[in-house]
């Protein structure tokens, strides 16, 4: 089981990639900063990194102003 | 500086004075993060932007009229030199890219995401990331309009600080209150991190 923003959880399956995990999601988030297990993913990587089962992913929605 | 941090948490000066800090833009978050963090007792401060002060600044950037002209980071190194806090100040007018974060900010132990876009924000986070994984970065994520203080939270996850509503964007105006709420927050995340207190 994949554990997203320490809230939402989505069945692990063999294989399986952060891109897949975010289409999944169906997230509409214009942009977006993700980490695994509390490491940072950079956005080229989302789609060959194999997420493990019982992982604990966290999606930072990146809004504009500062 | 004689008694400047007198009134400073017990233990929290002796360890701020010895860390350095990056602040990656010097707009509405960055310039108020960063006289909050110098006022708090950071030793260094590593500033980087490469703009000049406009007059549409004032609404919520820390700047004054007589700085309206001036390169943004010699303004904000001037009046954080004003607080007399002994602070020491590297200032950098750059434009800041995936390409030069890692040298400008190399000496920095925690970094503070300070930009103007969600795009920038993203390549600022995975170079930092990317170059210093055991060094913390504290961002912020939604924090235009007016009130709704209640919305706005910290999330971290490993070395990565986030604070705002994660919502907002800046085309709905930004105001002094909000935008200096984030950036204090900011600074106070910044704060625990560097002290090792709860965040």
């Amino acid at each position: 089981m994949i554990t997203i923003n320490d809230r939402d959880r989505i069945e692990w399956k063999e294989g399986m990639t952060v891109e897949n995990l975010m289409n999944e999601m169906e997230y509409d988030y214009a942009l977006i900063t993700v980490t695994v297990d509390g490491s940072l993913v950079p956005e080229d990587d989302y789609g060959n990194f194999l997420l493990k089962d019982d992982s604990k992913v966290v999606v930072f929605h990146l809004a504009h102003g500062g | 500086m004689t008694g400047i941090f007198e009134k400073n948490v017990p233990g929290s000066t002796e360890i701020l004075r010895r860390s350095t800090v990056g602040i990656a833009g010097c707009g509405g978050t960055g310039s108020n993060a960063a006289v909050a963090l110098a006022r708090a007792g950071v030793g260094h401060l590593i500033l980087a932007d490469n703009d000049a002060v406009e007059r549409s600044n004032l609404n919520r950037q820390c700047y004054f009229l007589r700085d309206v002209g001036k390169v943004k980071v010699e303004a904000l190194a001037s009046l954080i030199s004003d607080i007399d806090c002994g602070v020491d100040i590297e200032a950098y007018r750059i434009e800041l890219t995936p390409g030069n974060v890692a040298t400008v900010f190399a000496g920095a132990d925690l970094l503070i995401e300070a930009f103007d876009r969600a795009e920038s924000k993203r390549w600022l986070i995975e170079s930092w990331c990317t170059s210093f994984p055991d060094r913390p970065i504290v961002g912020a994520s939604g924090l235009s309009g007016i009130g709704r203080s209640s919305e706005i939270f910290v999330r971290s996850s490993g070395n990565i600080h986030i604070v705002g509503d994660e919502k907002t964007s800046m085309e709905i105006g930004l105001c002094s209150a909000r935008v200096g709420l984030v950036a204090n927050m900011q600074a106070n995340v910044a704060i625990a991190v560097l002290t090792g207190l709860e965040i």
